[in-house]
């Protein structure tokens, strides 16, 4: 039974929600720094190109510019990448898009100009844009020091041994023991793209020669700031969290902009903003990995999967930024979804291509490999004639259930089980009755047939990673948080308000929080794989469980009152049994020169995954092969809900970045024979307008999880993990022959019903 | 029109703008946007795709909602433009009622293509008193969301619509 709050589970307005309405929260593109210089990168119009020559003249004669580097001007060991791979400015171009020369101006227009002015000759290099081609012996070869274009398998950020390849149990034993046995190539390799509405920028200053600042649409500073440390050896790095425009794990580490910001910056002495404008942001910036399983699936009788074998091919395009480390990820969810299966054999392979970089997004690996695994395990659920949903209630992870996560360890979940979960969101859709069989439609009314589908998606790291804050309160009976939360639309920093709000029983505009600076924050990962609710959860409410316990103390010394008695509420300390003997916390301060601090520290905890089930219902029109969402039914046990809204829509999130509609028309639509992306502005990249939105009903559940003190979970980032394989299994049913490809454009539809 | 001098009123204030290339002046080829934002320090109206595609810019000229990344500035000569810091009332500072009702439903995420969002919603009402849902879809077609908080949006303008009345 779910306590009763005073903030916790209510809608309350964000304390940014003014700002927001009115224009006067700031985002990096509106800030500007006194002498600001505006850089801007030349990029390459060639997919694989040596630069034989360039020549900068022209460019640096313009009026108003400050500085023109190419590859010969830039730090030899500021690599980025993993492992390290990709330099500031390089003599080879790896993708269109990549870096050629970078120009600092007085404004951007002029910046712009001087790139076009500088003279560059391109020895043309043959280009490899598919995975398994560029495996090949005589494939192109990116970098030297990846033979056969395979990134070196590994994340060590995440595990001190590379976790590639997933190994328990007995494979052959696993097949004997299966009675529906399915097997095939699948893939989810378009890269589309999250795009938020903010493109990627960064505004830096060197304060002294080894001190750099930036401020970064970036809702994970000190993430960035530890990685670009390991990056820049010898600089210290202060990283500034402003508003982010939608970040959906996209927009965390800013990689590139701060080292063309840095190298401008240290050549003029003067500070550089980068800010890409939106063909640059989707022709350059990271997309979703490419993905292809060679798989083998073999399901028991009784609708337990007994094995899983098969190689996953990754496909970062030119740079990997943490693709190793999402794989590492991806083979965890896999285990939490198929949990019960003992037998697996799981390689993966992370390879090269000359196509724009794929990187973090919310589903993070997972979202990729579920893609392109789920339709598979489809064909044997439709061997053996299972009710999808049936088959998920058996496999999905219980208490007791274990999985090797990212790190390479075992892990046993603890507390979540989501059988009822999924119970109660078949019965809002009308599961039982919509669902007819595989490959049958739910209705067929003249040319427009109707059919449903199914995804789930579980993700443990909701407790990964270290997160530190303090609370400080002080005479005035205000608690300001130090704690580093950025701001990409999660809400996260009125969920941590909050929570230390409901500890100290505060008005909510008593409890302040610090900017994301990581200059004044303690240690926190960031805002990324759900994990803020229990991450920065627990470490806000533990340091503000320890500045209220040592307020009490004080207190109580001064009454001569054992603490137990006394409570504290708005400001005021009191005798619980009688609340007119106290005094306020001015005087349990002794002056207002003194304040009295809490710490609170979480550590990394794999232990209790969360969970989305996604119902969809499709109507396909049988003659023009258009589809479309007609209803949609998400449901999660988020424990006990901080803000209902705000989880809403993190649910209704899974129509935006580069989820659900992956499997209808997003994607970025590649040139072959040039390797530019034609997409590269929002009027090709195709994206669901306000008039297309479907109903869309949620169903949560309130299982008081024992994560922390207010028994939630977060689920955020993997609200649109399982939309897009729900949506093919949805027009599978509806059309009457298997849908396998991703996006499932009419052309796809009508070439599958033998029309096209 | 003076020799030149760009003349236009933004949120109620006239300005006299000289056109040119030099520090301040408004450049023949300056967008409407880029004078809100870098010359009046308008930064609440927003760029994403400069090109008129998102809805991110949108501002209101003589009643309109318009991309303001794909006008000229040198065009808008004697126009009457409204920005997202033009809805609350001058004297009382008080929200509008639209802005309100943005707030009160939590009607964004992070906040980016808000105030476009709520440009093009003030001119569904100003034309528009009892909009249906249709009609509330239809007039932010335009605006690109991607944290998707365009239920909390269709609740919002509803409701100030409904209050209206």
């Amino acid at each position: 039974m779910a306590t009763e709050y005073r903030y916790i589970g209510k809608p309350i307005p964000r304390r940014d929600a003014a700002d927001l309405v009115t224009g006067r929260a700031v985002f990096i593109d509106d800030l500007c720094i006194p002498r600001m210089l505006y850089g801007k990168a030349l990029r390459s119009p060639h997919p694989h190109a040596l630069i034989s020559s360039i020549d900068v003249s022209k460019a640096k004669a313009l009026k108003g510019v400050k500085a023109v580097l190419t590859y010969k001007d830039v730090p030899p060991d500021w690599i980025s990448g993993l492992p390290p791979h990709r330099l500031v400015l390089d003599r080879k171009v790896r993708a269109v898009g990549d870096g050629v020369a970078l120009v600092a101006a007085t404004n951007p227009q002029i910046a712009l100009e001087a790139t076009q002015l500088i003279d560059v000759e391109y020895e043309v290099l043959k280009p490899v844009f598919d995975m398994e081609e560029a495996l090949l012996p005589d494939a192109p070869q990116l970098y030297e020091q990846f033979t056969q274009n395979e990134f070196t398998p590994g994340c060590p950020m995440f595990s001190k041994e590379p976790f590639k390849h997933l190994q328990r149990g007995n494979i052959e034993e696993g097949f004997k023991e299966a009675a529906f046995v399915e097997e095939g190539t699948f893939s989810f390799d378009k890269f589309p793209h999250p795009l938020p509405p903010e493109p990627p920028g960064v505004i830096v200053k060197w304060d002294s020669p080894t001190d750099l600042t930036v401020w970064a649409s970036s809702g994970a500073p000190h993430l960035m700031k530890m990685i670009l440390q390991f990056r820049m050896p010898g600089v210290n790095i202060r990283v500034i969290g402003l508003h982010t425009g939608g970040s959906y794990g996209n927009k965390q580490i800013i990689s590139m902009p701060t080292f063309y910001g840095a190298v401008l910056a240290r050549a003029t002495g003067l500070p550089v903003k980068i800010m890409l404008n939106k063909t640059e942001h989707l022709l350059t910036w990271e997309v979703r990995l490419g993905s292809r399983i060679h798989g083998k699936v073999g399901i028991r009788k009784d609708g337990v999967v007994s094995a899983f074998q098969g190689m996953w091919l990754v496909e970062p395009g030119f740079s990997s930024e943490l693709a190793q480390g999402q794989m590492g990820v991806g083979l965890g969810e896999a285990q939490v979804m198929l949990a019960k299966c003992q037998n697996w054999d799981l390689d993966t392979k992370c390879i090269a291509t000359n196509r724009s970089p794929g990187g973090p997004i919310r589903g993070f690996g997972g979202q990729e490999l579920k893609s392109a695994m789920l339709p598979l395990i489809g064909l044997a659920m439709k061997k053996g004639n299972f009710d999808p949903v049936e088959v998920f209630k058996k496999n999905f992870v219980q208490p007791g259930d274990g999985y090797f996560w990212r790190d390479g360890n075992w892990w046993t979940c603890r507390e979540t089980d989501y059988v009822k979960t999924m119970e109660e969101a078949a019965k809002k859709f009308g599961w039982s009755d919509k669902w007819k069989g595989w490959n049958k439609p739910t209705a067929v009314n003249g040319t427009k047939a109707i059919g449903v589908g199914v995804g789930v998606h579980g993700n443990a790291d909701v407790g990964e990673d270290e997160s530190e804050a303090s609370c400080r309160l002080d005479a005035f009976g205000t608690a300001t948080v130090h704690c580093c939360i950025g701001e990409t639309g999660t809400s996260q920093r009125h969920a941590a308000q909050k929570m230390v709000a409901e500890v100290l029983q505060l008005p909510m505009e008593k409890v302040l929080i610090t900017n994301a600076d990581t200059l004044v924050t303690p240690f926190d990962f960031g805002l990324v794989g759900s994990r803020g609710t229990i991450t920065v959860g627990t470490a806000c409410i533990k340091a503000a469980e320890d500045a209220r316990r040592k307020l009490i103390e004080q207190a109580a010394a001064i009454m001569h009152a054992p603490p137990e008695i006394l409570d504290t509420r708005d400001g005021f300390i009191f005798v619980k049994e009688d609340p007119s003997k106290g005094m306020p916390w001015i005087a349990a301060l002794g002056s207002p020169e003194r304040t009295i601090t809490g710490l609170g520290v979480y550590h990394n905890n794999f232990t209790t995954p969360n969970f989305v089930i996604y119902f969809v219902e499709t109507e396909v029109d049988l003659e023009t092969g258009q589809a479309k969402i007609l209803h949609v039914v998400e449901g999660t046990d988020a424990g006990q809900i901080i803000d209902p809204i705000n989880l809403r829509m993190q649910l209704h999130g899974s129509f935006g970045a580069a989820c659900v509609d992956t499997a209808l028309f997003e994607e970025s639509v590649l040139d072959q024979t040039t390797g530019r992306i034609l997409s590269a502005d929002i009027i090709d990249y195709k994206w669901r307008t306000f008039n297309e939105f479907p109903p869309f009903d949620t169903v949560i559940l309130e299982s008081q999880f024992d994560t922390h003190r207010f028994k939630a979970i977060g689920i955020g980032e993997i609200s649109g993990a399982p939309g897009a394989a729900a949506v093919l299994m949805s027009l599978s049913n509806a059309v009457g022959v298997d849908i396998m490809e991703y996006p499932a454009t009419p052309a796809v539809i009508l070439k599958a019903l033998g029309k096209a | 029109m003076k020799e030149n001098t760009i003349c236009l009123s933004v949120n109620g204030n006239n300005y006299d703008l000289s056109i040119g290339t030099n520090p301040g002046e408004v450049a023949p080829s300056e967008t409407l946007a880029q004078t809100l934002r870098e010359t009046l320090l308008l930064t609440g109206t927003k760029v994403s795709c400069d090109r008129g595609a998102c809805g991110c810019c949108t501002v209101l000229m003589d009643g309109e909602a318009v991309p303001s990344c794909t006008l000229l500035t040198v065009e808008c000569e004697g126009k009457s433009i409204r920005t997202i810091e033009g809805l609350q009332n001058p004297e009382t500072r008080e929200l509008d009622p639209l802005q309100q009702a943005f707030i009160d439903n939590t009607a964004f995420q992070c906040g980016y293509c808000t105030p476009g969002i709520i440009m093009s919603s003030k001119a569904l009402l100003e034309k528009n008193s009892a909009p249906t849902e249709a009609e509330i879809k239809e007039a932010l077609s335009g605006n690109y969301c991607r944290c998707i908080s365009h239920y909390q949006v269709f609740k919002s303008v509803k409701d100030a619509a409904d209050n209206r009345r």
